[in-house]
């Protein structure tokens, strides 16, 4: 006889909570969720196998596009680690511009999480503004790039793309008015009671909890791990500025979203100081296309957390070898901890509170028909009959669900 | 300098590994560790030199043989890296889930991209390949081509 008290849910991999697919098997008494599992992969793309097959240039837009929002983080993370094994130098204006994109990437990818997470608490007036707010900084990302996402500043040895006089001033405009905005969001964050109780003690990770996983990011550091790459490990141009890391020990998602306002404040502050110190001289130097025998390992604070690249070169212009360690695969262990023991209704803002991205972490092969030679068409049934097979693989059975729903109904 | 404490204290617990260490710059040591040393040297790093964040696992076809470097962080940025070779004819490494949770991810990921066998892993899903990815097909493996796996039945599904 199975148990009459526990039903057995599949969330995802297509769900409403998330844009990206992902499945959670969780398992409720109740309201409470009892366990829950995490089967992640429906994003592998083999980019660390495509890494292989492609020049270290081409391999910068390929490892761009690991993620649409952090984009810039992928793609210098990346180029660090060439740029060690090749013995490259780069100019100090390229540094200082690749630090200014990355505290511009950091501010658009927080406000778009504060809108997600509104979004996900009903808090659709958060959500409205705070991604009109994004606006200023998409639009000056495009401005000095030429695209809201994937920026493509990057090339071995330098940047692509200097910045002028009247852009750097540009910059420093529109940052007085995210800072203006963002001031509100901190103060709604401090005060408003409803957003207050609303995530306070949910998805609740200790600190010891923390350290064991070894999650990463604002996460982590919202839970006492006062661990910020920027600092522990400088790399671009933060070990001469001034900012601290900011963490808190909610340990719960208010405490992560403190974090990220908390946040953007401490990059405004970084961007004026990178925009006034802007180095003069040349933005790139030349790079050979072959990169000696070698390896590095390169680590980046993206908006999410740790990523961590790790490039090894065989003398020719292919790298030998590839590995992406993307945030949120060092975080989503830890979101199986956070939703046991909480309610289901919790689930899409625990989630959403790792500020997860499925396409970097399942970076890693997309397959084409050689047999036909085109794509694979299903109709209807097919789909219906491959769900349900589906879900009975992962120990589901719909018709058994529903039967098993309307019993207890009757029993009540 | 930290870096060079570290190279002390290993090469001074395990005079085996006495050539081995580099320090490629500065935070960054290197270590290429004999398999019957490696969890005696993880440990060290971990109990004694604070060295006990597993960062992530990358796996290597090295033709003859697997490389597995497992990157581990400490305190002040310093990152050592632990890397073993295993014959490639019934590779298999012992899970370090018991101690670093997080090696989960990285493990399944040896598993299922280059065919290394892992000994005590906890029971769940596979990682990151669908579940009808057909057996024996290891995409990271050198002599692995895209249309091997293409063209078997369901390799586009799941």
């Amino acid at each position: 006889m199975p148990d009459q008290d526990s039903v057995k849910i599949p969330v995802g991999p297509q769900h409403p909570s998330l844009k990206e697919p992902e499945s959670f098997l969780i398992t409720l008494r109740g309201e409470k969720i009892t366990s829950a599992s995490v089967r992640m992969g429906y994003n592998h793309r083999g980019v660390e196998k495509g890494a292989e097959g492609r020049t270290y240039t081409q391999d910068i837009y390929l490892v761009e596009r690991i993620c649409g929002i952090c984009s810039h983080a992928h793609a210098t993370c990346f180029i660090q680690a060439v740029e060690e094994v090749a013995g490259l130098e780069v100019p100090r204006r390229a540094v200082y511009i690749r630090t200014l994109m990355a505290e511009l990437e950091r501010v658009h990818s927080h406000l778009l999480w504060l809108g997600v997470a509104g979004h996900e608490i009903g808090f659709d007036t958060l959500l409205m503004y705070s991604w009109r707010d994004r606006e200023v900084v998409m639009d000056l990302l495009a401005e000095i790039s030429g695209n809201r996402v994937n920026y493509s500043m990057n090339t071995l040895g330098g940047v692509r793309r200097d910045l002028s006089r009247g852009q750097l001033q540009k910059i420093l405009k529109d940052v007085d008015v995210l800072e203006e905005r963002t001031q509100t969001y901190i103060r709604l964050a401090q005060e408003e009671i409803t957003l207050i109780r609303r995530l306070s003690d949910v998805g609740v990770v200790t600190h010891e909890d923390a350290v064991r996983l070894a999650i990463v990011g604002p996460t982590a550091r919202a839970s006492g791990v006062k661990r910020d790459t920027r600092k522990d490990d400088p790399y671009l141009a933060y070990g001469e500025l001034d900012f601290d890391v900011v963490w808190n020990e909610h340990c719960d998602v208010y405490g992560r979203t403190l974090v990220r306002v908390g946040e953007l404040m401490e990059s405004y502050k970084l961007i004026r100081q990178i925009v006034k110190a802007m180095p003069d001289g040349p933005i790139t130097v030349k790079a050979p296309r072959k990169v000696p025998a070698g390896e590095a390992i390169s680590r980046y604070e993206a908006p999410r957390g740790e990523d961590v690249h790790y490039v090894r070169g065989n003398g020719t212009e292919k790298p030998e070898r590839v590995k992406v360690r993307a945030p949120t695969l060092a975080n989503l262990q830890a979101v199986s901890h956070m939703l046991q023991d909480g309610y289901l209704a919790d689930m899409p803002i625990v989630i959403a509170a790792i500020d997860p991205c499925f396409s970097c972490t399942d970076r890693s092969v997309t397959l084409n028909r050689l047999d036909t030679g085109g794509r694979d068409t299903s109709d209807w049934s097919a789909l219906r009959k491959l769900g349900i097979e589906f879900y009975r693989g992962l120990g589901v059975d719909f018709a058994g669900l529903n039967r098993q729903l309307s019993n207890s109904m009757r029993r009540t | 300098m930290q870096e060079e404490t570290i190279q002390q204290s290993l090469a001074g617990r395990f005079p085996a590994l006495a050539g081995q260490i580099r320090l490629q710059r500065s935070r960054r040591v290197w270590v290429e560790v004999p398999l019957e040393l490696f969890h005696p040297v993880l440990d060290l790093c971990a109990d004694s030199l604070d060295v006990n964040i597993l960062l992530t696992i990358t796996g290597l076809d090295e033709g003859e043989a697997f490389g597995v470097i497992y990157h581990m962080a400490g305190p002040g940025g310093i990152i050592v890296n632990l890397k073993i070779r295993l014959p490639k004819d019934g590779a298999s490494i012992r899970s370090l889930t018991p101690r670093f949770p997080s090696a989960e991810a990285y493990e399944r990921e040896l598993k299922d991209l280059l065919g290394i066998e892992v000994t005590g892993l906890p029971e769940g899903p596979r990682y990151p390949l669908p579940d009808k990815w057909p057996d024996g097909q290891y995409p990271l493996r050198k002599d692995w081509k895209p249309d091997a796996a293409g063209s078997e039945e369901g390799g586009t599904h799941a």
